[in-house]
Formats: structure tokens, C-alpha cells, sequence
């Protein structure tokens, strides 16, 4: 019926010009009780459907029931805009401003980059232990064939501690935690993979690059079929995470009394990538630590089959690489304990 | 050691620039650290070699001289000298203005300009050897060999490269040139040329003169000597003098020049003894006797002590073995007749005494890293050869040479199945043949499994298989063994539960906003003094370094407080606000009945400062006692450690304000304000306050895991009381005791009160307590009764008061 339809379209026209004069959430609520409500007027007009014929009635209830929820979700739109202009009422924030300071303590540098070294270790299949930094001489050098009087004691000036026994000092504080090789061996059997973090001392002077106090991290692996081409894929392993995947590692012959053969790892200058800058001295490469297959003899003394089993170690400077990664200058800044330095890692 | 290569190449030919050739030596072993070009810095056009043609006096001074030197320019020369032995027709370096030298007066580097010296105009210099920066020789002027030819750049006539190598101990065969040779000959394909070692002898033979006697063949193990009449002590040839030179030696007189030449050219320590000194002509090589004294070159009487070596004559000791000659039969300008001494010692014996004597020497060096007795009649051939061409002398027939037990050729059986066990190749025969030939050892491949290797008499330090294995690879290159995945079976994880404690609390303590430090382990007795009660300092005296770094580091710490203070004060100054540092690490605590002390994994923490702001900056309210606990208990609940308080007494805290940080009722630290006395000591003048753990007593007490409740569905109860109780009732007994009720799921002190409002010693504490069942809601009459209760208890058993 063309006036019903006329009276539907103002009904609708009425609507939307009373609900656009909304000012605020009461006025929105008094609105939908008039068109919505139990007794408002769409309901009024479904209600009086009953009087029309079958065909008009369906016409009409059909396009009420359009209405109806067109009324629903411009309500909906409604109260959303009336809630958002309800927040304009509070001052805007000047969101520049800092935010409220809240305290972040850090780990030591040092702590970071050896944890991040033994994380390394660890996901080889490497245990962490430990040992103890006031050492027995018979330790710290005799199992690693360092007689008293041998020339190889020069390399590593010692602090004794003050107790002696028959005219010697039996105690030391340990000069590198390859003691920790003998101590484990001595009560384990292979396969062996262990980690051994900690302090070190030399009874050396200080300079930038050299600290008589310092953090050593001893890696031994022994196992029958291990060789020199297992300790290059552990350590390039080492040197790839933690210098960058594209890391080229060298192994030259050195010395140490403990090993045989001996080795000195260098990675390649990841500052100027090999053509020679400050950083590796014009080198191309830097020299980050010494390694080597432990010496048969220790093997055999801790009861081990020589023949049938072969081992590697290595020793780590964990200062020595974290002046590397941070581009630290002066290793002694790690000791120094100045916040202002420490908070910056 | 210094190694020239213009000397080295008397041995083999060098066929390398040299900073390739320091690279391969390196990757072999021998660490070159550093080329040093000796006459780099002298200017091409600047200095150069001159000919002194003429001396006279100068017009207005006594000490100086006119030297006119021809230096190759147009027209000769003249410059003020000062030194003693200018002289007409020397060949000398001199150097004209403009030239880069050192300042012989400040050993800094100085531009040479034009001077007026006395009255007389002077725009060049004849040079001494500080001056060219070739020694710390600043007497005289260096003097050149006749044939040198002037107005040659003095840079290409002495020029030399230095290789700076840092040998390694086990490697005493290249502390001498022919050592290094012998390498670099290996690394570069060419052969070694030993030096000359034969000579014209008397008919007399030397054994008739000298007798050699080892009395103690367990420290001598092969003593040559060599007898050589009429010499004529003067000064070593000018290329003798600058090769010592360039080997880090001072020349001193043709005889003692030849034995330190011969040192550094094969590596065998000499001595020449005067042989009118050596009383019948008999040496013996003897321990030296009780009370036995001898007075040594350096002018000392000293009193040797029985394990000490000594060469002595049919009488007295008139040697220290290997380590200093005695003053009686030093070679002087009257000596004639020389007794050359060439001899093996044991390396132990030389080392100790050269310890002791303090007298470590290039001789006890090479001693103590093992020489092998064949090397003992080579350098006496060689140096008799020297002294009868350079010093004039006649040597007689053979040597005294006392050689109890011959050394043994070594032989090593190597298979090739261990050189791939350990190397990771399987290299081939002939590489293997190669490498070790080219180093001058024998090498005879017997299939299918092994190399007999003969071990040439310098390698002492070559034994075993695996030694064998290392000189191939550092000849083949270490960069030929591949790279492998470690493989294999993972071994079983070896729990380490105080480790994983220390860790888990240095993240709780970040967390917490704390700031880790790292100090050292040595501290001073004084530090400890402060920190640590003199009985208990008395009980376990902290264990001493012998010779400390320094009086800073000397004693280890039995507790870390002291170091951690002294990082407190270093940073009070430089930094506004809070400061909240910690370390954790190990205390040494003497054990007095064992050997090492009982290391324990302790933390400390130290907080001072003034709170921070809502913009971080010092808000004026100072941090105070429960700042540094409310660090303790967030890091320790983090860990699901619930510790408990109790008032205490410490020392260097300030009473009352000190407690004892309890876990499951044990003590595990503890924590408190810094006595401003001890403050003071460590350089802050501000309130501290301290907290001390030791893991070893929390670990009892970590739980393996949380203890997870189920969160409850019903619904809490709160109610808030004030009681009023003793100043002296402690928060945490009242606390303790509330939550002893089985409704209350937690009671919360919100407020202290002291005051006017409420009689003299007393204090009001407010709690909240929240009450809640796991199976039920809470009635009313519930919490009512159970509060009536607690009441009850806490007026019972504390006298507390419900506040009205």
C-alpha cells in the first residue's frame, strides 16, 4: 500500500533526524525506548500486522523487520559516537612525555658473554661444572705435565698461596681451569663433554689488554674417534654464533705442555673482514684461543686406554672475546665497576 | 728472540719477502709478534755513510771537534763532534739536517737541524748508535767497516730486518739461528748450510793440558773442552759486533764476543776460562761443598749451597754451571791461554740455581729448556775455529772431552692408522716422508701400517707418536685437517644445583633492578677488618697470596662485602639516584684442618642513594632498610623461596638495624644497615645498607619445583584490624602468627603508626586479612569467628590490643 510505504519511509526519515539531535547517552536510551521499546512504534506497527491481508502483511512485516534493524545498528553507531566524544571531555596526553621510570638491572657483561659461550657449548651436548679456583699445584700443573722447574711455568706467572709444605707451596690460585681437566677425568669415564666457566689468576701487571684476574671457560670432549677435525667443527661452531655465520676460522701450531698437538685458533676480522684494521692489528685475522688433543700421557695416567680413546681441549678467555664483541679498548673497564660503563650492556 | 735476516742468511737462502716468511713461521709455531725493519726510519738521502777526511780542534772548546766528513754531495762537509773516538779515514754514519734520529740526551725521536755549537756552524752530525736508534750505545760514534762505501744510504748499507719471535718453551733448538733455519729451510723448500767448524790445530794435543773430570754425571751429562794458546784479547770485527747487536747482546771483547756468537748461532751456552786460573790445569764438574764460597764476575762473594753445580779446579769452585763465571778466572788483557768450556748440564739443576741467584740468563735459558751433549762438540769446533781466525790463537790438538753415557739416538714407530686418529686425514705416504725429512728427520715407511722415524739429536722435544703427528701437520698445515661435526653419543647432564641457584638468582636479582658488578677476589686485611669480627678473623685467618699483585689484592675473601663496599663508594660519587649493585661469586673460607679452603657461591648486594622520581631523578626520600630487603625477598620469591627475618647483631652494622635472612628456619644471610664507621672507612659518607647470602644455605631449601595450588572459585573475604601493641612486638611474629589460621589465605601489614594518638611505647599495626576456602563460601559467622579467634591469640600470646 503506497501510504503505508510513504508512512514507513517518514517513520524511518523522523527516526534518523531525531537520533542525529543526540546529544548524550540519555537522550540515546529515551530514543530507543520510542523506536525499539516494547511500546515503541516499530513494535506498534508489527503488532497491527495481524489486521492486514496475507500478501500486504508480509510485505510490510518484511520491510519492518529491515527497519528494525536498521535502527539497531545505527543505535549501535550512536552510542558509539556518543562514548567516543564522551572521552574528548578528558585532557589529551602528550604522549612524548617519558613514561614512568621503572628499574632495569643488567648482568654483567662479562656474565653475558660467558653465558653466551657456554649456551654454545651446552646445545653440543657439553655439561657445565665447575671447580675450585684455590687449586693444588698437583693440579693446576703437575697432571698437566708441568713438573716443578719445567720452563712451561714461565708462561703463566703464578699466585702461590702463603702455606707451605715441606719447604713448597702445595696451594695456588688456579692460572687457567684446565685443572678441571684432571679433577673430571679422574672421576668420570668417557664419553666425556664438559664446560668448566671461571675465575683464573696471574701474577702478571695490567695493561689494556691483560688482567691478573680473569674468566676462563676449559672445554674437554674425549671419546674414542675424536680428533683435530672434531675440535675444528666444535670451534667453528663457537666462533660462527657468536662472531656471525660467515665467520672463517684458522688453526696454527702453538704450544701448550697439556696438548699434543697444540693449537692457537684465529677467527677472521669480523671489523674489516680480513683487510686489515686496528681491531686485528693490520692481521686480517685475531687470535681468540688456544686448543689442542689432550695429551695421551694425561689419558693414560687417569687410567684411559690411549690407544682407543682421544680427547680435545681448549681454553677460552671470556674477557678477551667480549672485548672483541663490544669493541671494548681497555679490558681493565670490565673490573672497574663504573655503573655508567656497566649499564650500557 | 731477535732474528736478523740478513744474518739467517748466512744458513739458508731466503726466498720469501718477510712478513710472508714471519706467516709461515707462525702458522708453524714460532710466533713471530712482530717485523721490526732495524733502519727504516733513516731518510734514504739523509743519513748515509760518510768518510771522516779530516779532525781538528775546535777554536773554543776543549771537548769538541771539527770533523769534515765526504758524505758523497758535492762538497765535503764539516760538523761539531763531541765524541772521544772521531778520527780521521773512519767510515761513520752521519746524517745532515732534516734527518729523523733519536735525541741522544731525551732517547726521543728529534728532527736534526742546523746549530750554531760554540761559535761554529754545524748542519750535520756524525751519529752513535742510541742515535740511529740501534742500541742504547751513546759514548762514541758508531764506527763502520773500512770497505763501506760512502754516500751509500746508510739504510741500505745497514738496514736488516728484525723477526721478534715469541719461541715457546718446548722449543729451546731455536734459541739459534741455526735453529730457525732449519725451519724456515722446511717451510720454504731449502736446505740448511751449517757454518765452518774446522780448523788448523797444534800438535799437542789438548787432553795432555786440560784433565775433565764429571764428578756428578747426574747434573753434567757431557763437558768438551777446548785448549787455545796465545790469544790476543781486543775487539770482536765489526760484523760480529753488529750481529750481537742485532741478537739483543753488547759486544765486550773478541773472546767473550766469540762464545756469545756461537750462543746465538747454535744455541750452545760457552764459557772461557783464563787457564792460568784453573789450578793444574783440572776442571771437575762437582756439586758445590758445604760452606764452599766463590766470588763471580758481577764482584759478589757467594755462599753456594750444596745442590748447587759449580766447575771447579783441582782446588775451589771457579764457576756457578751455566749460570756466572767466577771473577778469578775471568779473561782479562794478561790472559793467554783460554780453557773453552762447552758443556751440558741438566736443565733443572740450571734453572733452579739461575732462580735463586737471580740471575736469569740468554746461557741459563738455553740450559733449561734441555740441550742435547751432541750440540756440546759442534760449538766447540765452531768457537775454537773463530778464536784461532779472530783472536789470534792456537789450539791445541783434540778436546778434553768427558762424555759419560752417549745419548741415544730416538726412534719412534708411528702408524698411520694414529695420525689419522688424531689428525682427521689420512694423508699419504709421501707427504707424510716429506714433511719429516725436510725438518731432518728419517722417515722410512714400512707397509702397510707404520713410519720408523728417526728424531735428529736438537728435537728433544719430539717423543712420542702423537709429537710425530704435530710436525707433520704443522708442515703440511694445520689448514689441511678437515672440519667435523662432533659427533658420537652425548654423555649423561651432571646435575649442578648450587650453579643453577647462583645463576637463576643473578636473574632474579636483575629483575629486581639490581645491577651486577664483578670485583676481585683479594681484598686487604684492613677491608676485612672492617667487615669481618677479629675473633672469627682470628679462628679463620683469610689465606694469603705470597707475592700479591699488589698490597690492594693480597688476602682472599672470606666474605664479599668488603670489595662489594668499595665498589659502592667508587660510584656514590658519580651517579645521583639509587644504587643497587650486586656480585655473586665465591668466598674462601679457611679450613684449619684441610689443605684448600671451603669455597662457598655467595651474593651481596648494596643499595644506597635516594629513591627516584615519576621522571627518574632523585626524589629526596633516601633509600632505606627495606629497599635493600625488598630486594632480598623479590629475588628469593622469585624462586619460590620464602625467607622469614629476625633481628640480630652484626658486625660493622649499626645495632638494631641488622638481621638475620632466615630460609625453613636456618640461617642463609644477612642483611642490614653499614655502620657509618665502616661507611666512612670506604669512602661513603652516606647511609648503606647490605645484604649478604650464601647459596650453600638457600640450597637446601630451593624447591625442586613450585608448589602450585589450584586457584580457588570462591570467593575471598577481606577484612582490615588495627592492633595496638609493644614498639618491641615484631610485624613478622604477629604476621606469622595471623596466617597460622587455617582461613587465611594472606595477611598484609598496610600501615605502622606511632604517635600522640596512642599511649607512650606502644605502636598501632594495621593488617588485612583475607580469608577464603578452598570448598566453600565463606559465612559471615565464619569469618567472624575465625577473626575472634586470631584476636584472641594475638592478645594472648603478644598482648595486642584490638585498636578502638
Amino acid at each position: 500500500m503506497p501510504t503505508e510505504a510513504l508512512d514507513l519511509d517518514t517513520f524511518v526519515r523522523n527516526a534518523e533526524e531525531q537520533l542525529e539531535k543526540v546529544e548524550d547517552l540519555a537522550a540515546l536510551e529515551a530514543w530507543r525506548v520510542a523506536y525499539l521499546g516494547r511500546k515503541g512504534r516499530l513494535t506498534a506497527i508489527l503488532r497491527s500486522l495481524s489486521e492486514l491481508e496475507e500478501e500486504e502483511r508480509k510485505r510490510v512485516g518484511a520491510e519492518a523487520n529491515r527497519v528494525k534493524q536498521y535502527f539497531a545498528s545505527a543505535h549501535l553507531s550512536a552510542r558509539g559516537r556518543l562514548t567516543a566524544k564522551g572521552t574528548v571531555t578528558q585532557a589529551p596526553l602528550d604522549v612524548t612525555l617519558p613514561g614512568r621510570p621503572k628499574r632495569v638491572g643488567r648482568l654483567h657483561p662479562v656474565t653475558q658473554v660467558q653465558r653466551q659461550i657456554l649456551d654454545c657449548f651446552v646445545s653440543m651436548g657439553f655439561s657445565v661444572v665447575e671447580g675450585p679456583e684455590v687449586e693444588l699445584d698437583r693440579y693446576n700443573f703437575q697432571a698437566l705435565r708441568i713438573p716443578p722447574d719445567h720452563p712451561a711455568r714461565d708462561m703463566q706467572d703464578t699466585l702461590y698461596i702463603d702455606y707451605q709444605q715441606n719447604g713448597e707451596y702445595p696451594l695456588l690460585l688456579r692460572t687457567h681451569t684446565s685443572p678441571n681437566q684432571a679433577r673430571f677425568m679422574e672421576e668420570h669415564e668417557p664419553p666425556i663433554r664438559i664446560v668448566v666457566p671461571g675465575r683464573v689468576y696471574r701474577n702478571e701487571a695490567t695493561d689494556a689488554s691483560r688482567e691478573w684476574m680473569f674468566t676462563q671457560v676449559e672445554l674437554l670432549a674425549v671419546d674414542e674417534g675424536i680428533s683435530m677435525a672434531d675440535l675444528k667443527g666444535a670451534l667453528f661452531e663457537f666462533a660462527k654464533r657468536l662472531f656471525g655465520q660467515d665467520r672463517k676460522v684458522r688453526f696454527r701450531c702453538d704450544y701448550f705442555p697439556f696438548v699434543e698437538p697444540g693449537v692457537d685458533m684465529a677467527i677472521d676480522c669480523f671489523i674489516c673482514g680480513g683487510k686489515g684494521c686496528k681491531t686485528c692489528r693490520g692481521e686480517g685475522w685475531i687470535e681468540v684461543l688456544g686448543a689442542g688433543m689432550v695429551h695421551p700421557e694425561i689419558l693414560t695416567n687417569m687410567g684411559y686406554d690411549a690407544d682407543r680413546y682421544t680427547g680435545f681441549a681448549a681454553g677460552i678467555g671470556v674477557e678477551r672475546i667480549a672485548l672483541l664483541l663490544y669493541g671494548v679498548e681497555d679490558i681493565r673497564n670490565f673490573y672497574a665497576n663504573d655503573v655508567r660503563f656497566l649499564e650500557q650492556f | 728472540m731477535r732474528v736478523s735476516l740478513k744474518w739467517l742468511a748466512d744458513y739458508v737462502d731466503i726466498t720469501l719477502p718477510p712478513k710472508e716468511l714471519a706467516h709461515k713461521l707462525t702458522m708453524a709455531g714460532l710466533e713471530v709478534e712482530h717485523v721490526e725493519q732495524a733502519g727504516g726510519d733513516w731518510d734514504e738521502e739523509l743519513v748515509v755513510v760518510g768518510l771522516v777526511i779530516a779532525v781538528e780542534p775546535h777554536p773554543d772548546a776543549d771537548r769538541l771537534r771539527l770533523a769534515t766528513v765526504d758524505y758523497g754531495g758535492e762538497a765535503p762537509q764539516t760538523v761539531v763532534c763531541g765524541a772521544p773516538n772521531v778520527a780521521a779515514g773512519q767510515k761513520v754514519a752521519f746524517a745532515r739536517a732534516g734527518a729523523s734520529l733519536i735525541d741522544g740526551h731525551t732517547g726521543k725521536a728529534a728532527v736534526l737541524k742546523p746549530a750554531k755549537i760554540r761559535g761554529v756552524e754545524s748542519a750535520g752530525m756524525v751519529c752513535s748508535e742510541r742515535e740511529l736508534g740501534l742500541s742504547e750505545e751513546h759514548e762514541g760514534i758508531l764506527e763502520l767497516a773500512e770497505d763501506a762505501p760512502a754516500g751509500t744510504p746508510l739504510s741500505r748499507y745497514l738496514g736488516d730486518v728484525l723477526l721478534h719471535i715469541d719461541l715457546k718453551p718446548n722449543r729451546g733448538d731455536c734459541l739459534s739461528m741455526a735453529g730457525v733455519a732449519r725451519e724456515v729451510a722446511a717451510l720454504t723448500e731449502q736446505t740448511v748450510r751449517m757454518p765452518e767448524h774446522t780448523f788448523d790445530e797444534a800438535d799437542e794435543p789438548a787432553k795432555a793440558k786440560a784433565k775433565i773430570e764429571i764428578a756428578d754425571p747426574d747434573l753434567c751429562f757431557r763437558y768438551v773442552g777446548a785448549v787455545i794458546e796465545g790469544v790476543r784479547l781486543g775487539a770482536s770485527p765489526r760484523w760480529m759486533q753488529e750481529r750481537l747487536i742485532a741478537g739483543g747482546m753488547r759486544p765486550i771483547n773478541n773472546v767473550v764476543d766469540i762464545t756469545n756468537y756461537v750462543m746465538l748461532e747454535l744455541g750452545q751456552p760457552l764459557h772461557a776460562f783464563d787457564f792460568a786460573a784453573v789450578r793444574k790445569g783440572t776442571i771437575i764438574v762437582r756439586r758445590a761443598r758445604p760452606g764452599e764460597k766463590l766470588t763471580t764476575l758481577d764482584g759478589v762473594e757467594r755462599e753456594l749451597t750444596e745442590d748447587t753445580l759449580v766447575i771447579a779446579d783441582a782446588e775451589r769452585a771457579i764457576a756457578i754451571a751455566g749460570v756466572m763465571g767466577g771473577l778469578e778466572s775471568e779473561i782479562t788483557d794478561k790472559t793467554q791461554t783460554i780453557l773453552l768450556e762447552s758443556a751440558t748440564f741438566h736443565p733443572v739443576s740450571v734453572r733452579r740455581t739461575a732462580t735463586r741467584l737471580k740471575n736469569r740468563t740468554e746461557a741459563s735459558s738455553r740450559f733449561d729448556k734441555g740441550l742435547n751433549p751432541e750440540l756440546a762438540m759442534l760449538a766447540a769446533q765452531r768457537a775454537t775455529k773463530l778464536l784461532v781466525e779472530l783472536a789470534g790463537g792456537r789450539a791445541l790438538h783434540g778436546f778434553a772431552d768427558a762424555y759419560p753415557e752417549h745419548s741415544l739416538e730416538v726412534h719412534i714407530d708411528v702408524s698411520r692408522r694414529r695420525l689419522e686418529q688424531v689428525l682427521g686425514i689420512d694423508l699419504e705416504t709421501s707427504r707424510v716422508r716429506h714433511a719429516l725429512t725436510s725438518l731432518g728427520f728419517g722417515c722410512i715407511w714400512e707397509p702397510p701400517d707404520r713410519y720408523r722415524v728417526r728424531v735428529p739429536y736438537w728435537r728433544m722435544d719430539v717423543r712420542i707418536p702423537d709429537d710425530v703427528a704435530e710436525e707433520i701437520a704443522r708442515i703440511v698445515g694445520y689448514d689441511q685437517i678437515p672440519t667435523k661435526g662432533l659427533g658420537g653419543e652425548i654423555p649423561p647432564a651432571i646435575p649442578q644445583p648450587l650453579r643453577d641457584l647462583r645463576e637463576r638468582m643473578r636473574d632474579a636479582l636483575v629483575a629486581a633492578g639490581m645491577q651486577e658488578i664483578v670485583t676481585y677476589s683479594l681484598t686487604t686485611l684492613q677491608a676485612l677488618q672492617q667487615v669481618v669480627p677479629p675473633e672469627e678473623l682470628a679462628t679463620y685467618p683469610p689465606l694469603r697470596v705470597v707475592h700479591p699483585v699488589s698490597a690492594e689484592y693480597e688476602y682472599l675473601r672470606p666474605v664479599l662485602r668488603a670489595s662489594a663496599l668499595q665498589a659502592l663508594a667508587a660510584n656514590v660519587r658519580r651517579k645521583e639516584g639509587e644504587l643497587a649493585l650486586f656480585e655473586a661469586a665465591r668466598a674462601y673460607v679457611t679450613d684449619p684442618e684441610g689443605q684448600q679452603p671451603v669455597e662457598q657461591e655467595h651474593i651481596v648486594g648494596v643499595v644506597t642513594g635516594q629513591r627516584e622520581d615519576r621522571w627518574g631523578r632523585p626524589s629526596g626520600e633516601d633509600i632505606d632498610f627495606y629497599d635493600a630487603k625488598g630486594y632480598v625477598e623479590a629475588a628469593l620469591g622469585a624462586l619460590e623461596l620464602k625467607p622469614s627475618f629476625r633481628a640480630a647483631t652484626g658486625f660493622g652494622f649499626v645495632p638494631g638495624r641488622v638481621g638475620e635472612i632466615l630460609l625453613d628456619g636456618r640461617k642463609a644471610g644477612t642483611i642490614g644497615q653499614v655502620h657509618p664507621s665502616v661507611a666512612q672507612h670506604f669512602d661513603i659518607d652516606q647511609d648503606a645498607y647490605l645484604f649478604e647470602l650464601v647459596l650453600d644455605d638457600v640450597l637446601p631449601s630451593l624447591p625442586e619445583r613450585p608448589a602450585y595450588e589450584l586457584v580457588t572459585r570462591f570467593p575471598p573475604v577481606i577484612q582490615d584490624i588495627a592492633l595496638i601493641v609493644d614498639k618491641q612486638t615484631a610485624a613478622g611474629d604477629m604476621q606469622r602468627l595471623i596466617a597460622e589460621h587455617v582461613l587465611v589465605r594472606r595477611a598484609q601489614v598496610f600501615d605502622v603508626y606511632e604517635g600522640d594518638r596512642i599511649a607512650a611505647g606502644k605502636k598501632s599495626l594495621a593488617f588485612s586479612l583475607t580469608y577464603q576456602s578452598p570448598d566453600h563460601t565463606l559465612t559471615d559467622e565464619e569469618v567472624a569467628k575465625a577473626q575472634a579467634a586470631i584476636i584472641a591469640r594475638l592478645k594472648n600470646e603478644l598482648g595486642a590490643e584490638l585498636r578502638g
